[in-house]
């Protein structure tokens, strides 16, 4: 009985399918998300999640799929919050909440009015469901977690220098605003790949909650990030059990797995300073 | 053969409407310990991120052993304050050291054994070897100077600066910060701290920078501090600006 709610599931092969996306996401989230809580940049992640949606239903009226869409979309997002960023006067939250509103409002305006031409399900982009994606979108999760996690470890040590030191790094001669953009799209590129499992609405708890439990409990930034991407995949399929066996909609799920493993991470912590 | 490493001719500096560095001249020898004094305000980070090329340089010029400061980068190593960190990493004083190792490309996040090597040797070098595991943030001021400073070297760096290096440190750990700069700068590192305590700055470094937007003394500091000088440092001194305005700095011409 037991081991049939594991393994029964992935007797069918669209769940063959989510638990791969879902591995994926569970990994390339946690892992960027291990910068964002250290760099305070969880607004921003939250931002690009929301901003995205006038893209996606543009791609979609057009006919292209979230996936497709996505490349231009994080990359006009990125560069177009770097500028207003390191432009505007206003402070960096305000310029950022500015554009998660507009955009975020443009999109919905889009939706209402292409209703007729959209294929996209607005429950399933805000709130995820993983249970519909088809073999095509696992390869194409596969390829924008591929592009997050490669890009990560070859330029490791320039993200992490500029997000720890900006001022020292850019004396030695980095190019700030290069890695900084570089760090934005890929950014962008993880909360894209994973609209589609855990929704615009709650893509920042598994961004930043498994990376928050892991440093809870780990020594150094390096384990913390490893250890917050195993949270992230043991978040993400749980989630998707209860996808399945409840009929939950895949991202709600996720986020409270997530939550989950930080209150036992917490209360670890605690009880290890009490001790 | 050059023997001035940071030579600042009339450098003007201007950040937004104002004016921070104005005709800023003096000469640091190479193998010597300087300290940057002046109030808040009288543009000792600005000259730092001047030397360093991290701000343009409206008029004048500052040459970092012969070559102009923006082309000079690498050769300089330099420790912002404190809060210009991001502490919230929770680095080991073997990974933040590590960063200061520039070279390497693609830079994973496995640490070579090679730059193992001189991990170990720049944490030597700052007295901090029995430290390498332990979390920066988790250190003191003092330690926490000696790990960037540790950084620094790992960079290659033969010029370095420092900002406020003792802000927030207490005596103990200024005097062993103070030794290990000694021992580097008998190393053959030309090293500029900017500091507000300058009651210890004569028994500690081997010259001293007055800086209150314009150069007001360069020397040893037995003989520079005298009331005059103290004055115009600390005291009222608005008046010596009135022909210093934006784009006019000091010359008949206005260039």
């Amino acid at each position: 009985m037991g081991l049939d709610l594991i393994f029964e599931p992935f007797s069918y092969d669209f769940m063959v399918r989510s638990l791969f996306v879902s591995i994926l996401v569970g990994i390339t989230l946690p892992l960027i998300g291990s910068f964002v809580i250290n760099r305070n940049l969880g607004f921003m992640g939250d931002a690009i999640a929301h901003a995205s949606l006038p893209i996606l239903v543009i791609g979609s009226v057009l006919g292209i799929t979230i996936f497709l869409s996505a490349l231009p979309a994080a990359i006009i997002i990125a560069i177009t919050l770097g500028y207003i960023i390191s432009k505007s006067s206003v402070g960096e939250d305000t310029a950022i909440g500015i554009i998660f509103s507009t955009f975020f409002a443009a999109g919905i305006i889009l939706l209402k009015k292409y209703n007729q031409y959209i294929t996209l399900n607005i429950e399933d982009i805000l709130f995820g469901q993983i249970l519909g994606v088809s073999t095509s979108d696992v390869f194409s999760t596969l390829a924008l977690s591929l592009i997050v996690i490669v890009t990560l470890i070859i330029f490791y040590k320039q993200i992490l220098y500029l997000s720890f030191d900006p001022i020292g790094a850019k004396v030695t001669g980095l190019n700030s605003r290069l890695f900084d953009n570089i760090f934005l799209i890929v950014l962008s590129l993880a909360v894209i790949g994973a609209l589609q499992s855990v929704g615009i609405i709650l893509v920042l708890s598994m961004l930043i909650t498994p990376a928050a439990a892991a440093k809870l409990i780990m020594k150094n930034f390096f384990s913390a990030m490893i250890v917050g991407s195993l949270f992230g995949v043991i978040a993400s399929v749980t989630g998707l059990y209860f996808s399945y066996h409840i009929n939950l909609p895949s991202g709600p799920a996720m986020a409270l797995s997530s939550t989950g493993i930080f209150l036992i991470c917490w209360t670890f912590r605690r009880s290890v300073r009490s001790v | 053969m050059v023997n001035n490493s940071i030579v600042s001719e009339s450098c003007c500096v201007e950040l937004g409407n104002s004016l921070v560095l104005d005709e800023v001249t003096f000469s640091v020898n190479k193998n010597s310990l300087v300290a940057v004094v002046g109030p808040n305000g009288g543009g000792k980070t600005t000259l730092f991120n001047a030397i360093t090329g991290l701000v343009p340089i409206t008029n004048g010029s500052i040459k970092i052993n012969g070559i102009d400061a923006e082309k000079g980068k690498g050769n300089i190593g330099y420790v912002p304050q404190n809060e210009n960190l991001n502490w919230s990493f929770p680095l080991t004083a073997r990974q933040v050291v590590n960063l200061g190792i520039t070279k390497n490309f693609p830079s994973m996040p496995f640490i070579s054994k090679n730059n193992n090597s001189l991990i170990e040797e720049c944490l030597n070098d700052v007295g901090l070897y029995e430290k390498i595991e332990d979390r920066v943030d988790e250190m003191s001021g003092g330690q926490r100077q000696r790990v960037l400073l540790a950084k620094i070297l790992a960079q290659g760096a033969n010029i370095l600066l420092l900002d406020e290096a003792f802000s927030g440190v207490d005596v103990g750990s200024q005097m062993d910060l103070i030794e290990v700069l000694r021992k580097l700068k008998d190393s053959g590192k030309t090293i500029m701290i900017a500091t507000h305590d300058i009651n210890t700055i004569a028994d500690r470094f081997d010259e001293v920078l007055c800086l209150n937007r314009h150069c007001c003394a360069y020397g040893d500091p037995l003989k520079v501090f005298t009331q005059e000088v103290l004055s115009e440092l600390y005291g009222p001194h608005g008046s010596m600006f009135e022909n210093h305005k934006l784009g006019n700095h000091g010359n008949a011409n206005g260039a």
